[in-house]
């Protein structure tokens, strides 16, 4: 075996695998990006073209007042998210995040249902009071509805 | 006063690091053996400025100090003692002040038991180390300074984050730490190689074991982070892959394959290029992921700083760094040539398998993670890229590097027999395959992944005993034999060895876990019982409680299986003051099988409470097989070759030849 040999050998097995992971990685981004919606993004996007229930997504905004309701089975839990602008209704079975409250900013992953009900799979809150997810804050700017400090 | 003599000192500390990153090299290079001996007082003096400066902040957060910026904005006189030490680093500048130190302690290490390394290598090293120490001081002293006084000072802290009040956070930042600056020194003497152009089987052997205590902490420091996601944040989950993960755990994934490639070159001459790259790679991927963490750019729970010129501070010395030392390598690379050939399969062909499939998962795992920052600032548009994406790039990619791990170790170097090392393994082929039978049988409900995952992980755990058997010619040769190759055989395949049954251990903890995890989620008046597999679980009642600076309500919750009682589990939802947060405290019990995890949730207002359970099989084998693999390490590093015997270099190049005459002359 010549050193040219092993080269070769090493380059050939490098590309066979990094071939593999380039597909992997495409295949991967195809299905598993999960896209940042605010409510009123989310209602125009799917006006555009309605949304297949099984695409996974995040959504965010502020949990809108006295909307948090729980159902008789106990740990399913609907409440509605705003930007202000729009409103979507969100339905979770679970246990809430510590720090869910009515009038605080939250992200929920999940996926859109057919009837417009978000279906949440997780609910996340920030881990202090005053703080604000980063991407609801942007949204709220977006919705001209941010009432915070500028940064 | 302390405060203001931490701050001096520190500054001090950045005008010696300045000398010992300049006069060392200069001296190196002209061959004044005056300016190379400065290297070593040098770190040892800097050293000392940065123990006093860390020490000066410790005093303050343990006196409580509040008229110190840093301490009123984190800590609280009612916070137990422990977590006003860990407080010093539960914020962005003490953890810098951290990360420092263990820099600084590291050089002071390669100036104390550095006894062995040419003067003028030692003197390089010492000065690349001190340049990463200036670019952090400066860091410290002009965008994040610890010491900054706050008049007059309030009556009392802000508190810190009471997630991060906690034993296993309270270690976890720095034995990361150690790990990530641990690497430093793999970097530091690449580095150095480059400037003198000369990589050999000596330079593999002082690399390897700075190597290898730095990969021990940084397994045992993500191993620790993980574990404390497990039970304090009441998920149940212990990876989410969540970019600061992903952080620690690529320069884990970089480093693994450095530990990997240093063994060729230590042992096969061979490999020169490609180590040396890995370590410049696996270093700048420990200043990544400081960059990600420490700017902002991503939000989480580790995330202290939103400080826009830390963010740009920190790129620029990311840039600074990495690019340096790409370029130096790009100068000198092509002048080192590879010493020992091999075939594909051989010793040598499976580490770089190993290299190849560590380092491409490791890019894999960068993309996913830097993806959705370059898609935000570029277009504006806002992703995730999840667990999903991980486990369909990431998982593909090990699994054939963890099926070759086993045989590896079973080739011969040069040139290697594949049928043969697998005949050697019979035991293990045979174990796998009943494994794949049981699980067949016992688990065909589950997902079917599950069944080849647990046979993997069997197979690397029987293969790796298989291959210490074979090393003592066990049952073939008469016991005592056996015994003296057991006290005679070489401690690093001892190390090899542990840590490859350890990963065993932590694929199946982690396929067993995630497969036949089962969930209940439930609302529990008192009094109400819940089966849940053999388990019947009970609750007793909620009540209230006061922690030191908490309330709390606890359930109670009595576990039996078959009538008799195994378990009382009590978690807790907490309530903290200062500042004013809940947290969950999940109630687990550990037994053979697995955990059993109970959490507490928000009372439904009719006198019930939502609760939720889980039973974990098998996941208790993921930290003992993290363990393992730190152990493994640590074998590996009392190997009998790192602590007698120096690493000599078997011919001396010509600079150093002169600087050595020159020496000699004065």
């Amino acid at each position: 075996m010549t050193r040219k040999q092993r080269r070769l050998y090493i380059v050939g097995g490098f590309m066979l695998i990094f071939a593999a992971a380039a597909a992997l990685v495409l295949m991967a981004f195809e299905e598993n990006i999960v896209f940042f919606y605010s409510p009123s993004e989310l209602a125009r996007k799917s006006a555009e073209q309605p949304i297949p229930p099984d695409r996974r997504l995040r959504i965010g905004g502020l949990v809108e007042e006295g909307s948090v309701q729980r159902d008789a089975d106990g740990v399913t839990i609907t409440f509605r998210v705003t930007d202000k602008v729009d409103v979507l209704p969100v339905r979770f079975r679970g246990l809430l995040p510590d720090l869910f409250r009515e009038g605080q900013g939250i992200v929920a992953e999940g996926s859109l249902a057919t009837n417009g009900t978000f279906v949440a799979t997780e609910v996340l809150a920030k881990h202090d009071e005053t703080y604000m997810p980063k991407e609801v804050a942007e949204a709220l700017k977006k919705a001209g509805q941010w009432q915070g400090k500028e940064e | 006063m302390t405060a203001e003599l931490g701050h001096y000192a520190l500054v001090l500390a950045l005008s010696v690091a300045l000398v010992q990153a300049t006069l060392p090299l200069l001296g190196a290079w002209r061959g004044d053996p005056g300016w190379i001996g400065l290297a070593r007082p040098a770190a040892l003096v800097q050293c000392l400025l940065i123990v006093a400066a860390f020490a000066a902040l410790m005093y303050a957060y343990v006196t409580s100090d509040f008229s110190v910026l840093n301490v009123a904005t984190n800590s609280h006189s009612a916070k137990p003692m422990l977590y006003k030490i860990a407080g010093v680093w539960g914020n962005h500048e003490g953890s810098l002040l951290l990360w420092l130190l263990i820099l600084a302690l590291f050089g002071a290490a390669v100036a104390v038991f550095g006894g062995n390394l040419p003067a003028p290598f030692r003197a390089r090293v010492l000065a690349v180390q001190a340049m990463i120490g200036v670019g952090f001081l400066a860091f410290v002293l002009f965008t994040s300074n610890p010491f900054v006084r706050l008049l007059p000072a309030p009556l009392d802290g802000r508190g810190l984050n009471p997630l991060l009040q906690d034993p296993g956070l309270a270690f976890h930042p720095p034995f990361l730490y150690l790990g990530y600056v641990g690497f430093s020194m793999a970097f530091s003497f690449a580095v150095a190689a480059l400037i003198e152009g000369r990589v050999d089987a000596a330079w593999a052997r002082w690399v390897r074991p700075w190597t290898l205590a730095a990969w021990c902490f940084l397994t045992l420091g993500i191993a620790m982070g993980a574990w404390w996601a497990y039970y304090e944040l009441g998920w149940g989950g212990w990876w989410f892959w969540d970019p600061v993960e992903n952080a620690s755990f690529m320069p884990w994934l970089a480093g693994t394959a450095l530990l990997h490639s240093t063994i060729v070159v230590e042992k096969r001459d061979s490999l020169k290029n490609w180590t040396v790259l890995l370590a410049i790679v696996t270093f700048s991927l420990s200043l990544l992921g400081t960059f990600l963490v420490r700017s902002g750019v991503l939000t989480s729970v580790h995330a202290f700083a939103t400080d826009p010129t830390r963010g740009v501070f920190i790129l620029a010395f990311l840039i600074a760094v990495i690019g340096g030392s790409l370029t130096l390598y790009a100068v000198r690379a092509p002048a080192m040539k590879g010493g020992g050939l091999f075939a594909p399969v051989s010793r040598e062909g499976g580490l770089v398998l190993n290299n190849l499939l560590l380092s491409t998962a490791c890019a894999t795992v960068l993309l996913g993670t830097l993806y959705p920052l370059f898609l935000d600032a570029l277009t504006g548009e806002k992703i995730t890229v999840g667990p999903p994406y991980f486990n369909a790039t990431f998982g593909p990619l090990m699994v054939p590097a963890l099926i070759a791990m086993a045989v590896g170790p079973m080739l011969r170097w040069k040139r290697g027999d594949l049928l043969g090392a697998v005949q050697r393994l019979k035991f293990a082929v045979i174990a796998t395959v009943l494994a794949l039978l049981a699980t067949l049988v016992a688990a065909h409900d589950g997902p079917w992944l599950a069944i080849p995952g647990i046979a993997l992980g069997v197979w690397m755990i029987a293969a790796s005993v298989e291959e210490a058997a074979y090393r003592l010619r066990l049952f073939r040769v008469p016991v005592g034999e056996s015994a003296r190759r057991l006290m005679r055989s070489p401690r690093s395949a001892w190390g090899t060895t542990f840590a490859h049954a350890g990963a065993g251990m932590v694929i199946i903890g982690i396929v067993a876990s995630s497969a036949w995890q089962v969930e209940k989620l439930q609302v529990m008046r008192q009094g109400e019982s819940l089966a849940m597999g053999p388990y019947e679980i009970k609750f007793q009642g909620a009540e209230p409680i006061d922690g030191p600076n908490y309330s709390a309500v606890r359930g109670v919750f009595r576990v039996s299986r078959n009538g008799a009682e195994i378990a009382v589990l009590e978690p807790e939802s907490r309530n903290y003051q200062d500042p004013p947060m809940e947290t969950t405290e999940a109630a687990i019990r550990t037994g053979w099988g697995g955990d059993l995890y109970a959490v507490i949730g928000d009372p439904t207002g009719d006198g019930s409470w939502s609760t939720r359970f889980y039973n974990k099989p098998m996941i208790h084998w993921i930290w003992i097989g993290c363990l393992m693999m730190v152990f493994g390490g640590l074998v590996s590093l009392s190997d009998r070759r790192h602590r007698v015997g120096a690493p000599a270099r078997r011919d001396v190049p010509v600079k150093a030849a002169k600087t050595a005459a020159s020496m000699a002359g004065k």
